[in-house]
C-alpha cells in the first residue's frame, strides 16, 4: 500500500514542483499585492459567504461551531506555532513542555487582571484598594511577556546545556509541573479556575461594545493582527544576526562554536523569545475566554503542538502556520467524526512523516538538509 | 470564603495536602520503600524498552508506551477467554499466569517489531533526523491508543484478581506481600537475563557492535536490520512481561494506560542514563521510591512534580544520567 | 504578459465578489426570527457527548431527547427542535458554541452545561444574550453564587450532597474516623470540601490523587496509618475503580462512599468484587421512585435504565417544553417562564430560587449500595 501512496505522492510532487519557484520569481510589486490581498482575505474570513467557499465554514454543518470563534482558536494556535517554531524549527531545540509558557501567559492575565483571583484579592487587602481594583488589561500584556520570558530563562539556564533528547523530557516535566501547581495551589484558584478575566474593554460584561461576550469577530481580528505583527517581527529576527546564529547552531553546534557563535547564549535567547510568544498566545486565549482552568493546559497539548509544527514544516512560518491551523480547524469542520479526530490526527502524522518528512510546506533550507542526509545515508547494508 | 470586618475577603487558606508530613514518611519508611521498589520494578521493565532502542538507534521510541498498553489488553483478553475468576485454584493460577505471559509477550513483541518494520525502517533508509522519528512515534502512539479507546471503550477495564494478596513476611512494621515479591523478583530476574544476553551471547555481541558503530558493524558482517528488529523484539517482550505484572498488581487497564506509565518509564531511563541497561533498573527503582516518598510526605498529586524535580537535579550534576549512557560498556 | 493581466483581473473580480458577499450573507445558519407568534422553537443542548466523560452525560442527553420526542408527538402544532453541541467537557470548546447559540436568534433556550467548568465559562455569554440555561448536572456550589440571571439547575448542588453524605456518615454508618480523598478536579475537590465542612472533626486525614493515576500505595498506607473506619471519595470512576480495588486487595475494610460521579455502571464493573458494599450518593431518584412513566418510557426508548441524570435531563427539557407549549416563544418570555416555574418534575419538585438553585428542601439525595455488581437503591438520606 505504501508503494501506491508513494507513487501518488511522486506524481503530486511533479505537478506542484516549481510553484514556489514561480512565486518567488514574480516581480516585487506583484508579490506585495498578492500578500496584501491575502491579508485582506484573512480579515474578511469571518464573513466568508461566497457560494462554494461556505463549505469551509464550521457553522454551516449541523451542530457546527461558531465560525469566528473557531477562527480565533486557529489564530491562537498559529501564534503558538510561530513561537514554537523559533525554538524547534529555527534553533533546533526539542521543547515538549511549551504548553507551560502558554499557561503562564494565561495565568498572568487571570491572576493580575481578574477581580476574582486570589492574588488580586490579596493585593486589595494589603494596600487597602477597592474591591473593583485589578491590574488593567494593557499592563497585563508586558506582565505576561515578562513572566514567560523569565520562566523561559529559568527553565533554559540549567537545562539548555543538556543534549536534545534530555531536553525533551525535562521540558515535558516542566509543562506538567506548571499544570500541577496551577491545579493544587491556593494562589491560582486551584481546580476551580479563574473567571472574569478582563479584555481590552475591562472585565467581561454585556455592556462592552466591541470585545463583547456574544460576538467573537473582534477577538479574531485582534488575534489576527497580533499574528501578522509577530510574523513580520519573527521574519526580521530570522534574517538578523540572531537568526543566522540559530540556524548555525541547529545545523552543527560544534562548528558554530568554532566559528565564534556562543551556542548557549543564543539557545537561551531562542527559549526566551519562543516563551514570550507562547505567553502572548496564552494571554489572548485567557482574555477571550474570560475563564481558565488548569485542565486546559494538559501536556498532551504540547505534544500536539510540536507534532503540528513539524508536520507543517518546521523552520518555515507558512508551514508551521498551516500545521497549526489544520490542528485547530479540522476537528471543528468534521465534528461528525469527533470520536475519530485523534485517530485521524495520528494517522495523518505518520503518513506525513513517512511521505514528506520535511513537512507540508517545508523551509527550503531544511528540505535541502534532509535531501543531503538522505544522500549521506549508507547504502543498504 | 468568609468576609472579614472590613468587608474584604481574607487571604485564602492553604489547601490541605500541601503541608509536609514527616511522621507519615519516617514512621513507615520501610513500608514505603518496599512499595516504591515494587512500583519502580514495572517502570524499570518498561524503561528497558526505551533504553535498548535508544542505546542502539539513538531515538526515543515514543510508541513503546502503547506496546505496553497492548500487552495489558492481551492479558485481559486471554484471561477472559480462559474464563478466569477471582482467586482460582493454584494449578489454574499457574496456567493463567503462563498463558497471560506468553500471550502478552507475543502481542507486545509483535507490535514492537511491526512498529519498527512499518515506520522506523523507512525512516532509517532516509537517514531522517531524530525529530522525524519522534513525531512518527507520537503519531503511531496516538493511532494505537485511540484505536483501543474506540474498540474497548474509554473507561477502566477491570479483570479478575488471579492472585489474592497475602503478606509473605513482616520485618518490623514492614509487610512484604506476595505480589510485591513476585513483581520485584520477576523484574530482577528478567533484568539479569537481559544483561547476560547482551553481554555474553553472540546476538548480544551483535547488538553491542551495532550500538557502537552501525556502519562498521554492518561491514563486519552483522545484519543490522536483524539486530534492530531483535532489540525491538526484546523491548516488546519485556513490556509484555511488565504488562502481566501490572495486571497482577493493579487489576485494571484502560486505553491510555501507556501514556502516563510510558512517560514515567522514559523518565526512569533518562534518570539512570538512557542507553544503559543497569541504569534503567536503577532509574526505575529510584523513581518508584521517590514517588511513594513524595506522595506520603505531601499528597499523591505532587508525586509527578517530585519525580521531575529529581530528574532535573540529577541531570544538572550528571548530564548523562546516574550511570552514564553507554549500552553495556560498548559505546566509546 | 496578457495572461498575467487576466490573472490580476480575475483576482480583483474575486475580491469584489467576496466584498459583495459580505453584505448578502452575514452569519451562518438559518436566521428565521423567532417570536412571530408560531408555537415551538429551538433548544440548544451542550455537554461532553464524546470523550472520556461522555458516559456521565449521555443519559441526560437521552432524557432530554425523550422529553422532546414525547412533546412533539403530543403537540403536532407546536414542534420543538433539540440541537446537540458537543463540548467534550472542555470550557474552551464551550465558549465558541455559546457564541454560536447566542448569535443564532432561532435558539430560544439552552439545556446545559453538564459540567461545572463549561457552565462557568459560558454563563456570562448566555446571560448577555438573554438566554435561559437549565442545567441537569452542573453541581458546583459557586455557580449560583455569582448572581448570574441565565443559570438555573434542576439538580441539587454540591453543598447539599456534601451535607447529606456527612449526615449519612454520622447517622447511618456511625463513622468516627473518615478519610477524605478527592481527585483535584473542580467537581471532586469541591464536593470533598463540602463534606469536610459537614463532618468537621470526624475527618482524620485527607489525600488528593490525580487524573489517570493507577498506583495508590501512598494513599492506602495513609488510610492505614490514620486507622480510618470510613473513606469518602470525590471524583470519577476512572480513578475510583482502581483505587477501591487496591484498597480491598490491601486488606482495608473501611466503608467506602463515593458521590454521584461514581453513579455509573462502569464503576462496579471496573472495581470488581472490591466494589461490593460500597455506597454511592446521588441527588438523583431511583428509577422506581421517579414520577410518572418516565423510567419505563426511557427503558423502552433506549433499552437501558436511565443512568446518572437521565431524569434530570428529562426534567430540564420538560421545564422548557412546558413553556413552549404555553405559547412562550422568545428568549425573554422563556427566561421569565423558567424563573416562575412551579411544578412537580420526575426527579423532584421544581421551583427555582432567585439564585437559580432548586429549593434545597425539595432536593432528595439517595444512597445507593453496590450489590452483586449492581447499583441498587438503599435509602433516601434525610437532611437534619
Amino acid at each position: 500500500m505504501t508503494e501506491t501512496l508513494r507513487e501518488i505522492n511522486d506524481r503530486r510532487q511533479r505537478l506542484t514542483a516549481g510553484i514556489g519557484e514561480r512565486v518567488r520569481a514574480l516581480p516585487r510589486w506583484q508579490k506585495a499585492l498578492g500578500l496584501l490581498a491575502f491579508v485582506a482575505f484573512l480579515y474578511y474570513l469571518p464573513y466568508l459567504g461566497v457560494p462554494g467557499l461556505t463549505w469551509f465554514r464550521t457553522d454551516y454543518i449541523p451542530q457546527g461551531n461558531n465560525w469566528a470563534g473557531v477562527l480565533f482558536s486557529c489564530a491562537i494556535y498559529v501564534l503558538i506555532a510561530i513561537g514554537l517554531n523559533i525554538v524547534v524549527g529555527l534553533a533546533g531545540l526539542l521543547d515538549l513542555g511549551y504548553v507551560g509558557f502558554y499557561a503562564i501567559g494565561a495565568y498572568s492575565v487571570a491572576l493580575f487582571g481578574s477581580t476574582q483571583s486570589p492574588v488580586v484579592k490579596a493585593l486589595q487587602n494589603r494596600f487597602d484598594l477597592s474591591e473593583q481594583w485589578a491590574v488593567s488589561w494593557a499592563i497585563c500584556i508586558p506582565l505576561a511577556i515578562a513572566f514567560t520570558m523569565i520562566s523561559g530563562v529559568i527553565l533554559g539556564w540549567p537545562t539548555l546545556r543538556l543534549r536534545g533528547d534530555y531536553l525533551a523530557i525535562v521540558t515535558l516535566g516542566f509543562g506538567e509541573i506548571i499544570r500541577i501547581v496551577a491545579r493544587n495551589s491556593a494562589w491560582t484558584g486551584g481546580p476551580q479556575g479563574i473567571a472574569a478575566i478582563p479584555g481590552p474593554e475591562g472585565a467581561p460584561s454585556a455592556d462592552n461594545t466591541i470585545f463583547g461576550l456574544i460576538d467573537p469577530k473582534p477577538w479574531y481580528w485582534l488575534a489576527l493582527t497580533v499574528v501578522i505583527v509577530m510574523v513580520f517581527a519573527v521574519r526580521r529576527l530570522e534574517h538578523s544576526r540572531v537568526g543566522r546564529a540559530w540556524l548555525a547552531i541547529r545545523e552543527d553546534e560544534d562548528a558554530a562554536a568554532v566559528m565564534g557563535v556562543p551556542g548557549f547564549k543564543f539557545k537561551l535567547w531562542a527559549f526566551a523569545m519562543g516563551a514570550a510568544l507562547g505567553g502572548l498566545s496564552g494571554f489572548l486565549f485567557a482574555s477571550r475566554n474570560a475563564f481558565i482552568e488548569p485542565t486546559q493546559f494538559n501536556v498532551y497539548l504540547s505534544i500536539l503542538f510540536v507534532a503540528a509544527v513539524v508536520a507543517g514544516g518546521a523552520g518555515n512560518i507558512p508551514g508551521v502556520a498551516i500545521g497549526a491551523f489544520l490542528l485547530a480547524y479540522l476537528p471543528e469542520r468534521f465534528r461528525d467524526f469527533s470520536e475519530y479526530r485523534t485517530l485521524a490526527f495520528g494517522l495523518a502524522l505518520v503518513l506525513v512523516m513517512l511521505l514528506r518528512p520535511q513537512g507540508l510546506i517545508p523551509s527550503r533550507r531544511r528540505a535541502r538538509e534532509l535531501a543531503d542526509r538522505r544522500k549521506e545515508a549508507p547504502a543498504n547494508v | 470564603m468568609t468576609v472579614d470586618g472590613r468587608g474584604r475577603t481574607p487571604r485564602p487558606s492553604r489547601y490541605e495536602g500541601t503541608f509536609v508530613d514527616f511522621d507519615a514518611l519516617f514512621g513507615h519508611l520501610g513500608q514505603h520503600t518496599v512499595d516504591g521498589l515494587s512500583k519502580g520494578s514495572i517502570y524499570a521493565l518498561v524503561a528497558l524498552g526505551y533504553t535498548l532502542v535508544y542505546g542502539v538507534l539513538r531515538l526515543i521510541n515514543f510508541a513503546h508506551s502503547e506496546v505496553f498498553m497492548i500487552g495489558t489488553f492481551t492479558v485481559v483478553g486471554t484471561w477472559s477467554v480462559l474464563g478466569a475468576t477471582d482467586s482460582p485454584a493454584i494449578g489454574t493460577v499457574i496456567l493463567l499466569l503462563l498463558a497471560g505471559l506468553v500471550a502478552a509477550a507475543a502481542a507486545s513483541g509483535a507490535t514492537a517489531v511491526a512498529v519498527e518494520r512499518i515506520a522506523y525502517r523507512r525512516l532509517r533508509r532516509m537517514n531522517a533526523p531524530p525529530l522525524i522519528f519522534l513525531i512518527t512515534a507520537i503519531g503511531l502512539s496516538l493511532v494505537l491508543s485511540e484505536a483501543f479507546g474506540l474498540w474497548q471503550g474509554r473507561l477502566v477495564k477491570g479483570m479478575p484478581t488471579i492472585v489474592e494478596r497475602s503478606v509473605l513476611f513482616t520485618i518490623g512494621n514492614t509487610e512484604i506481600t506476595n505480589i510485591q515479591a513476585i513483581t520485584v523478583v520477576a523484574a530482577l530476574a528478567m533484568m539479569f537475563g537481559l544483561d547476560v544476553f547482551i553481554n555474553r551471547t553472540r546476538y548480544g555481541r551483535g547488538v553491542r557492535a551495532v550500538a557502537q558503530n552501525p556502519d562498521t558493524a554492518a561491514l563486519m558482517g552483522v545484519n543490522k536490520d536483524r539486530v534492530i528488529a531483535l532489540i525491538f523484539l526484546l523491548g516488546g517482550l519485556l513490556a509484555g512481561a511488565a504488562a502481566l505484572l501490572y495486571c497482577l498488581r493493579y487489576g485494571n487497564t484502560r486505553f491510555n494506560v501507556g501514556f502516563v506509565l510510558g512517560l514515567k518509564a522514559f523518565t526512569a531511563a533518562v534518570l539512570g542514563g538512557i542507553g544503559n541497561l543497569r541504569g534503567a533498573l536503577l532509574g526505575g527503582l529510584l523513581l518508584g521510591v521517590v514517588e511513594v516518598y513524595a506522595a506520603t510526605l505531601t499528597s499523591s498529586n505532587w508525586e509527578d512534580v517530585a519525580a521531575f524535580v529529581v530528574l532535573v537535579v540529577v541531570l544538572l550534576f550528571r548530564p548523562t544520567g546516574l550511570l552514564g549512557e553507554s549500552l553495556g560498556r560498548a559505546r566509546a | 504578459m496578457r495572461r498575467k493581466y487576466v490573472r490580476a483581473l480575475g483576482g480583483v473580480a474575486l475580491a469584489a465578489a467576496m466584498v459583495a458577499a459580505v453584505g448578502c450573507q452575514d452569519s451562518g445558519g438559518d436566521d428565521n426570527a423567532s417570536g412571530d407568534g408560531t408555537c415551538g422553537g429551538k433548544i440548544a443542548i451542550f455537554g461532553a457527548f464524546t470523550g472520556p466523560n461522555a458516559g456521565l452525560v449521555i443519559p441526560s442527553l437521552n432524557g432530554a431527547k425523550l422529553a422532546v420526542k414525547q412533546h412533539n408527538a403530543e403537540n403536532a402544532d407546536c414542534q420543538v427542535t433539540l440541537q446537540e453541541f458537543d463540548t467534550q467537557g472542555a470550557a474552551e470548546q464551550a465558549t465558541p458554541i455559546a457564541n454560536q447559540v447566542a448569535q443564532d436568534q432561532s435558539f430560544t433556550s439552552v439545556i446545559g452545561g453538564h459540567f461545572s467548568g463549561e457552565s462557568k465559562a459560558t454563563m456570562p455569554t448566555y446571560e448577555a444574550a438573554g438566554l435561559v440555561m437549565v442545567s441537569p448536572s452542573a453541581t458546583a456550589t459557586e455557580l449560583t453564587a455569582a448572581g448570574n440571571k441565565a443559570f438555573h439547575r434542576v439538580v441539587g448542588n454540591d453543598a447539599t450532597q456534601g451535607e447529606a453524605a456527612a449526615v449519612y456518615f454520622k447517622n447511618t454508618l456511625k463513622s468516627q474516623k473518615v478519610f477524605v480523598i478527592d481527585d483535584g478536579s473542580t467537581y471532586g475537590a469541591g464536593i470533598a470540601a463540602e463534606l469536610t465542612k459537614g463532618l468537621g472533626a470526624q475527618v482524620v486525614a485527607s489525600d488528593k490523587v490525580q487524573t489517570d493515576q493507577t498506583n495508590f500505595d501512598a494513599t492506602i498506607s495513609k488510610i492505614k496509618a490514620a486507622q480510618a473506619d470510613a473513606i469518602a471519595y470525590g471524583g470519577y470512576t476512572n480513578e475510583a475503580a482502581p483505587l477501591l480495588k487496591q484498597l480491598r486487595a490491601a486488606g482495608v475494610t473501611a466503608k467506602f462512599l463515593g458521590f454521584d460521579g461514581l453513579y455509573d455502571p462502569a464503576f462496579p464493573q471496573g472495581a470488581g468484587a472490591g466494589a461490593e458494599g460500597a455506597i454511592v450518593t446521588c441527588p438523583c431518584l431511583p428509577a422506581a421512585e421517579a414520577g410518572g412513566t418516565f423510567s419505563a418510557d426511557f427503558e423502552k426508548e433506549y433499552g437501558v435504565a436511565p443512568g446518572s441524570y437521565g431524569a434530570e435531563g428529562y426534567d430540564a427539557a420538560k421545564v422548557l417544553l412546558d413553556g413552549y407549549k404555553d405559547g412562550k416563544s422568545t428568549r425573554k418570555e422563556l427566561l421569565d417562564w423558567v424563573d416562575a416555574y412551579d411544578k412537580e418534575g420526575v426527579s423532584k419538585y421544581i421551583k427555582f430560587a432567585d439564585t437559580g438553585d432548586v429549593d434545597p428542601s425539595k432536593v432528595v439525595i439517595w444512597a445507593y449500595e453496590i450489590k452483586g455488581g449492581q447499583i441498587t437503591p438503599q435509602s433516601e438520606i434525610k437532611l437534619s
